[in-house]
């Protein structure tokens, strides 16, 4: 009876105890949703317009951050320096398209799926050679980014929140609006989503897939070295980031492999759910269930909806 | 001109379905296995045993395993390195409470135990296809991780939190332990291996193996011809970690000696899935090349450079072979994206024409 006092009622009479904690708690949840998602966009924008999981994007995220923050330390202006990195993701899109995608054209999912691995493999060494291998501290100030922390005082209490965590929000979502309007209003954008619904359909009316392709991927490389400035903001810029970049798994599927508002709601829900998880249920445990939490939380939405929240609906013929 | 089935009449069923149908092939499979129990021994050196072979035979047996699942039956599954963990930790509970049981029997019987738990995260994969199931079997992968390193128990309270291998011995010849010699623990991965590999090959050449690629090449259509899905999505989850729980037994107690929780963490599964498509998606044989190359590969990189006197740091030859290794993977699966099964093949259909061009 102890057990079940402590799983189903103890964390809620906390949560109503104490509503600054739990008004941190769910703060911080949001941030670091608003990042997964950031992470899951770039995934759901490769995947909806080329059929590629894409699991490099971890990676890209790392790589972009480091090729900034490696300029600067070579003596570029950050700003100059930023628009360098810009470029630098450029030149990886277009050798992605043309060395990687290109022969591949046709290869069933899983092929390309590995492919994308031998992709991480060498900007995760690639990245190591020139820039090396130690963490490095983003370069915040020197891109006018805000620090330090405003305390926030309501009738329940104190919550502190980072100046940095309040710009990546809205950062993020004015990313993602310009995407939208990107999408839905200029030619380019149309052409995007014809491609998205069907690749043969597109070809016919005489779209470039290479194009096409090379503008995700460079699209997804933005939206990387934006993941990469805020994240790298907050912590710092290492290798480990690559595995934090895995929990955009369970966000992708609980949105849906091929939805963009999917990828930011479930990034949300992954990101506060995990955090009260940990905080409230997670010293029952012995903590550290951040780890496997939002895997466990997606695996359960799946088994009720096996197409995430936004997905489109499977349709199997025979 | 010595590779070819001129002559070789089959007077009945049986020979018609044999493994291996061609005498060439069979002279060529006992050769290899003479030179595997016989010329290794003789002129292995420690060396070659341990960094070379042992782990060698051990991965194309965990690939094998993930080859079952992935490539006959076409379930994506990213939790090798957590099943290979539940085989090392299961192995270690059991010689721990029952001591005196040979250590083999408690190697392949720790593979039951990452049947039961595989069982248990296969259940999704009725209703999840795919990508989707992929990031389940994550699920999988991390939720063990934590169990291996938060559960004391199973690694017997140690201090270090690491698996610590006990002495045990075969016939009076120390089989586990800091003791045994490269050479004992050799035959005994050899004999497993090849031992599980007839055994595969049996399934996947028989009924079992026909309802797993039906189900790999449209589920439906298997379910409408009278496949029962569920069952055999399950059998294939089941079989397939009983190898890679074997195999993670292996690699702790007759490779390592001894192991923490990091050993099955992601990457190993990552590693795996790698063994498999680049080996070659639903053929056995592909699990030993994809081995090969994957496992030797980065081990050769790192000598070259040294025995032709190129100065060199070791942290740049560490990064070079990430680059090295994931061009590779690209280039490999650019060149052949059915794998090297595939090569071996073609090489196959070269050698019977040889040397007239048709």
């Amino acid at each position: 009876m102890h057990i079940l006092y402590l799983i189903f009622v103890d964390p809620f009479v906390q949560m109503v105890h104490a509503p600054d904690l739990l008004m941190q708690t769910l703060w911080d949840g949001l941030v670091g949703g608003v990042l997964y998602a950031l992470i899951a966009l770039g995934f759901v924008l490769i995947f909806k317009a080329s059929g590629v999981f894409n699991f490099a994007q971890g990676i890209m995220v790392v790589f972009a951050a480091l090729t900034l923050v490696g300029l600067h330390e070579h003596g570029v202006p950050a700003f100059v320096a930023l628009g360098l990195t810009i470029l630098v993701m450029l030149v990886l899109a277009f050798g992605v398209e043309r060395l990687m995608l290109r022969p591949l054209v046709n290869q069933s999912e899983i092929i390309l799926f590995m492919a994308t691995f031998g992709l991480t493999y060498f900007l995760i060494g690639f990245g190591q050679l020139v820039f090396g291998g130690n963490p490095k501290v983003m370069i915040a100030d020197d891109l006018y980014l805000p620090s330090g922390a405003i305390e926030w005082k309501g009738h329940f209490g104190f919550v502190s929140l980072q100046k940095i965590d309040i710009a990546a929000v809205v950062i993020a979502s004015i990313m993602v609006a310009v995407l939208a309007v990107f999408f839905q209003r200029t030619r380019i954008g149309r052409a995007l989503r014809a491609v998205a619904d069907s690749h043969q359909a597109a070809l016919s009316v005489g779209i470039s897939l290479e194009q096409i392709w090379v503008i995700v991927w460079f699209a997804a490389g933005v939206v990387a070295l934006t993941t990469g400035i805020m994240w790298g903001a907050r912590s710092e810029v290492s290798f480990s980031l690559q595995i934090i970049a895995l929990k955009a798994l369970p966000v992708l599927i609980l949105g849906g492999f091929t939805s963009i508002p999917g990828a930011i709601v479930g990034g949300l829900i992954i990101g506060i759910g995990e955090k009260l998880g940990e905080f409230y249920w997670g010293p029952l445990l012995g903590g550290g269930i951040e780890n496997w939490l939002a895997y466990v939380i997606a695996l359960g939405f799946l088994i009720f909806r096996p197409q995430g929240l936004f997905g489109e609906k499977i349709i199997e013929r025979i | 001109m010595l590779y070819r089935e001129v002559g070789q009449y089959k007077s009945n069923y049986a020979a018609d379905m044999a493994v291996f149908p061609i005498l060439q092939d069979r002279i060529g499979i006992a050769v290899i296995l003479v030179i595997a129990y016989v010329v290794f021994p003789l002129i292995g050196n420690d060396f070659l045993l341990n960094t070379i072979l042992i782990p060698f035979l051990i991965f194309s047996l965990a690939a094998i395993g993930l080859n079952l699942l992935t490539g006959y039956t076409g379930l994506l599954s990213l939790g090798t390195g957590a099943f290979m963990g539940v085989g090392a930790y299961a192995c270690l509970k059991l010689t721990t409470i029952f001591p005196h049981v040979n250590i083999l029997i408690w190697i392949l019987a720790s593979g039951f135990f990452s049947s039961a738990i595989g069982v248990l995260f296969g259940l999704p994969s009725l209703r999840i296809k795919g990508f989707y199931l992929a990031v389940a079997t994550l699920a999988a992968q991390f939720f063990l991780e934590w169990c291996f390193i938060r559960i004391p128990w199973l690694y017997n309270y140690s201090v270090s939190g690491a698996i610590e291998v006990p002495l045990r011995t075969f016939m009076g010849i120390p089989m586990t332990g800091p003791t045994a010699t490269s050479l004992t623990r050799y035959l005994a991965v050899l004999t497993i291996v090849v031992a599980m590999t007839w055994v595969a090959s049996n399934i996947v050449h028989g009924r079992i193996g026909r309802m797993w690629m039906s189900v790999r090449d449209m589920d439906l259509a298997a379910e409408l011809i009278g496949i029962r899905l569920f069952r055999t999505k399950l059998l294939a989850f089941a079989v397939s970690s009983f190898y890679c729980g074997v195999a993670g037994a292996m690699m702790v107690f007759l490779w390592y000696g001894g192991a923490e929780a990091e050993v099955f963490a992601i990457d190993q599964s990552f590693l795996i899935l790698f063994m498999v498509i680049i080996g070659g998606l639903g053929t056995l044989i592909g699990s030993f090349f994809g081995s090969a190359l994957i496992y030797i590969l980065p081990i050769a990189l790192r000598l070259i450079p040294a025995n032709f006197g190129i100065p060199i740091r070791p942290a740049a030859a560490e990064q070079l072979t990430f680059v090295i290794v994931g061009a590779l993977i690209i280039v490999f699966l650019v060149v052949e994206p059915n794998g090297l099964a595939r090569l071996w093949q073609i090489g196959k259909q070269k050698l019977r024409v040889w040397p007239f061009p048709y």
